[in-house]
């Protein structure tokens, strides 16, 4: 998978000083502290263990860290626009329509009762004021362009008549068609078979690139992330730790990085013994 | 139970809100991640229990309400100075008034007196149920999940059956059985308010029974009444508990419905029901006869939801 | 690559397999109704000191009394007793009532109407009002309106069902005159239409008789709201804990992501998944009001099943107490077999 040629001008998206704060009977929990980057027309990973802050990241960019939490920034703009100074609707007029998310598992995070195929529809018909028929219409062809054999077929199906990865596949579908310039992919792989996991990447692929759009990919494995995408970040308690492309990981300079990549398993180079992380409490108040 | 762990599992760091007080001391040895001891570890969770209790008014206000309400019933004798049975006629019926601050009913007692007289009856049969069905639903309900198979099966089909009757029908049929009277009506009611309680302990029982330290415990030898009274009953208490809280409220209006119909504490005995009863025929002219005793048991039984609903929140906020 | 093979076949389940569900359930059904009479039986046979004064009241001449005895058969063992009774009671026959010297059961049958229209517009009030707050107050968690709704829910467990029902009278139909007094209906109207159903609402439209109709619907809307009152604090309760955790789930966030706005993301979505369980919740509920019909049919004069019970409990007449705490069991029994039921065929998953 190459890396798209990406677009030089203004970036899509622009992080500075992103803080997520989360106010507790025991203390304020900060799982996001001071996180900066831009997104382009490419695919940008974002690494990091569970705690870390990669998916309040995803949620905070989309603004839908829910009270009492609290969201602050420097500057969160997409395309121009001040993503924390727009109203509710407005923020409603971007979300899926503008920036999109697809999540981990599709066995929660589809409705249960409604068919796939109208939750789709229903995604497409919040921002194109089309008929049923019209959205019906698309719906179906989105299925079939996530490689979805059957459309008609599958349409009528509830989400726990499929398999888990051809429900990922309709979160795709469902997240890609009011046509979004930036998706943020939260762990999309994370509950499928490995098998199953690289045909939806390649799906992913396709379109993301097909489309030209910007792609966050929010892993906990370096090994895809570093594969997948163009460039990658890695995120360790709230902070951003390590920049850099993805094909340059390996001169990767942070202790962290690099006690992760020794601790991966590797087909050419067996070990007796894989190394385990040592952590440093440093790395807590350290940024490059 | 306690609030997620602080620190290191967690990205940043964590600041505490309060600042140091002279209390402080206190307050870090029972907050102290490494307790020393069993006891401190458990009074430190009680301790966190009763901050987070103590921040919601509503329970709070349960809890004073309880509190007046036992409070009362002791000192009802130093309350009032009047007799809470003695009739006079001459003064029947009055209305609220300095003399008589709630008013007198159609046999000339102070209702005031009558009330406060009245919280023992209810403090008294809530007492006596809660302490016979919590102990019965308990044991059958752990000896049942522990136990499985066929005895599992017979006693959680007889929890069904007293389940299948609504609560108030069933008690007044055992009371028709065995007569009037509040001996009576605290075991008809008993025997209708275990069925809950078994349910949990239960549900409990059966989630804990696979557990790894129970299955420790088993191959240190011990027999399965140790298992079930040392290990198991413990841990069901805190459900029960907040089950107990939910239930008491109901308790008190099943006993004043009871008393209603008249089938509760006899007269002259001045429990709520049965005065809301008599006061019934006075109620278009004489309004606070009937009224009065209707809004104690209101009173006490919002008391105890709220306290109900305040631990609950405590032990249990999933689903707050 | 990919193909339509990821999609499971839907399970087709056999009917046999269907049946043999169901018969199982059925025959759970069975085994708590025989519990149910056990329990009764106990109640009518073994408790008192002498059952067959609690069968005949205290005041049955000589006779009755031995041929009472001879009937319930009191030389027998327990056992065998148990068999008569429950023979008599599975073809209907709940002795006959001390006051009035009918079958109970037929007496029953007389009464239940009245209760059954009660409970009904009581529960119908109760999901038209305790649903919608419940979804409200969720929705606005910890906000004001959410205080409000759990107050005004938190009420409803806690007062005294037939103190309201009083105070309902002497505000509502004393002071302003604004509903009609105890009883069914006025005086007047009787006897003025015949009886088809036994719910007067029903029978007045169905025969056009609108002034009864009105006399009838003045009459039953107090105790039926107060009645209301009790199922909404019920069924708002219940919502709005199935809501709070249903809005914990993964979909409502993939709801909120497509730019839904909040309003349809809590009626379309959340509450669609939260119907299912409310089913059996309102007739849980359903059940519950019969309860409270009991004290509440007292206060209102209500000639309904629960003031047949408590008359003959203060008559001694243990027939007919049994024999309504059979029928009401048995309806309870019978709401949850059903809500069961629905929940199978409204449920997709369950399918």
């Amino acid at each position: 998978m190459e890396a798209a040629p990406r677009s030089e001008p203004a970036p899509l998206l622009r992080v500075e000083d992103l803080w997520v704060r989360f106010p507790g009977r025991m203390g304020v929990v900060e799982a996001v502290r001071g996180v900066g980057f831009t997104v382009g027309r490419e695919k940008l990973g974002i690494v990091g263990e569970s705690g870390s802050g990669k998916t309040v990241t995803g949620r905070a960019i989309l603004r839908l860290v829910l009270p009492p939490g609290l969201v602050t920034a420097r500057r969160l703009v997409f395309d121009g626009q001040d993503l924390l100074a727009l109203n509710e609707a407005a923020m409603r007029g971007i979300r899926g329509r503008r920036i999109s998310m697809v999540m981990q598992d599709p066995k929660f995070s589809l409705n249960p009762v409604m068919t796939v195929g109208s939750q789709v529809a229903e995604a497409y018909r919040m921002h194109a004021d089309a008929s049923l028929e019209e959205a019906r219409r698309r719906t179906l062809e989105m299925l079939a362009a996530v490689k979805i054999r059957d459309p008609e077929r599958v349409y009528r199906l509830y989400p726990h008549e499929v398999s888990g990865g051809m429900g990922q596949r309709v979160m795709i579908a469902m997240m890609l068609i009011p046509g979004p310039d930036l998706l943020i992919a939260d762990e999309p792989t994370s509950a499928l078979d490995v098998t199953v996991q690289m045909q939806v990447l390649a799906i992913l692929d396709d379109l993301v690139t097909q489309q030209g759009m910007g792609l966050v990919f929010v892993s906990h494995d370096l090994n895809l992330v570093a594969s997948f995408c163009d460039r990658i970040l890695v995120m360790y308690a709230g902070r951003i730790v390590e920049t850099c492309r993805a094909s340059e990981l390996q001169q990767a300079r942070h202790p962290y990085t690099r006690g992760l990549l020794q601790s991966l398993p590797r087909v050419d180079r067996p070990v007796a013994e894989l190394p385990v992380l040592q952590r440093d409490p440093a790395w807590q108040d350290a940024f490059p | 139970m306690i609030p997620p762990a602080i620190g290191d599992q967690r990205a940043g760091e964590v600041m505490p809100l309060s600042s140091g007080r002279p209390r402080h001391a206190w307050r870090a040895w029972l907050l102290t991640e490494t307790p020393g001891s069993r006891a401190q570890a458990r009074l430190g969770q009680a301790y966190v229990a009763w901050l987070g209790f103590r921040r919601n008014p509503l329970a709070m206000a349960g809890l004073t309400i309880l509190v007046v309400l036992v409070l009362v019933a002791v000192l009802a004798p130093v309350l009032t100075h009047q007799s809470p049975v003695s009739q006079e006629l001459g003064r029947r019926l009055q209305p609220p008034s300095a003399a008589y601050w709630f008013g007198t009913d159609e046999l000339g007692r102070d209702i005031y007196t009558r009330i406060l007289y009245g919280s023992r009856i209810t403090l008294l049969i809530v007492g006596l149920v809660v302490v016979s069905v919590a102990p019965v639903g308990l044991l059958i309900g752990t000896v049942a999940g522990y136990m499985g198979g066929a005895v599992d099966v017979v006693l959680m089909r007889m929890t069904d059956v007293f389940l299948a009757f609504p609560r108030l029908i069933l008690a007044l049929a055992f009371v028709s059985a065995l007569g009037p009277g509040i001996e009576n009506a605290v075991i008809a009611i008993a025997c209708t308010a275990w069925p809950p309680y078994a349910r949990v302990a239960r549900a409990e029982t059966l989630t804990i029974r696979n557990s790894d330290f129970i299955a420790a415990v088993r191959l240190q030898g011990a027999g399965p009444l140790r298992i079930v009274l040392g290990h198991v009953v413990p841990l069901c208490t805190s459900s029960l508990i907040v089950r107990v809280g939910y239930d008491m409220a109901g308790i008190i209006l099943t006993a004043a419905g009871l008393g209603f119909l008249g089938l509760g504490a006899q007269p002259p005995s001045p429990e709520w029901g049965a005065m809301i009863s008599s006061g019934r025929k006075f109620l278009l002219d004489q309004w606070w006869v009937a009224t009065i005793p209707g809004a104690a048991i209101l009173v006490v039984s919002l008391g105890f939801n709220l306290l109900g609903d305040g631990i609950r929140d405590v032990l249990d906020p999933k689903q707050g | 690559m990919t193909d339509g093979a990821g999609a499971r076949p839907r399970p087709r389940r056999a009917p046999a397999r269907l049946l043999w569900l169901t018969g199982r359930e059925l025959g759970s059904v069975a085994l708590t109704f025989l519990g149910l009479l056990l329990v009764t039986f106990f109640i009518g046979r073994v408790v008192p000191i002498d059952p067959v004064l609690a069968a005949v009241g205290d005041r049955a001449p000589a006779e009755v009394y031995q041929r009472v005895k001879v009937e319930l058969g009191l030389d027998l063992p327990l056992y065998r007793q148990f068999w008569l009774y429950l023979v008599k009671v599975l073809h209907g026959d709940f002795g006959k009532s001390v006051l009035t010297a009918n079958l109970v059961l037929a007496d029953i049958r007389r009464v239940f109407p009245a209760t059954l229209e009660l409970a009904t517009v009581a529960t119908i009030l109760g999901v038209l009002t305790g649903i919608p707050l419940g979804v409200v107050a969720a929705a606005r968690r910890g906000r004001g309106l959410d205080h409000v709704v759990r107050v005004v829910s938190l009420l409803g467990y806690s007062v005294p069902v037939f103190w309201l029902g009083l105070v309902g009278l002497l505000v509502l139909y004393a002071r302003l005159g604004w509903v009609a007094g105890p009883g069914r209906l006025d005086v007047a109207f009787d006897d003025v239409v015949a009886p088809v159903t036994g719910v007067i609402l029903i029978d007045a439209a169905l025969r056009g008789e609108w002034e009864v109709f009105r006399s009838a619907f003045q009459h039953v809307i107090l105790p039926a709201s107060i009645l209301g009152y009790f199922s909404m604090a019920y069924l708002c309760r219940m919502t709005r804990s199935f809501m709070l955790s249903e809005l914990r789930h993964e979909y409502v966030t993939t709801a909120r992501v497509k730019g839904m706005t909040e309003r349809r993301v809590v009626w379309r979505h959340a509450l669609g998944n939260v119907l299912v369980p409310l089913i059996t919740v309102v007739a849980l509920s359903y059940a519950n009001l019969l309860e409270g019909s009991v004290l509440t049919e007292t206060v209102f004069a209500w000639p309904g099943l629960g003031q047949y019970i408590t008359s003959s409990l203060l008559n001694a007449d243990m027939n007919a107490v049994l024999g309504g705490t059979i029928v009401v069991g048995a309806i309870f029994i019978g709401l949850n077999v059903l809500s069961d039921l629905l929940y199978r065929v409204v449920d997709p998953r369950a399918r």
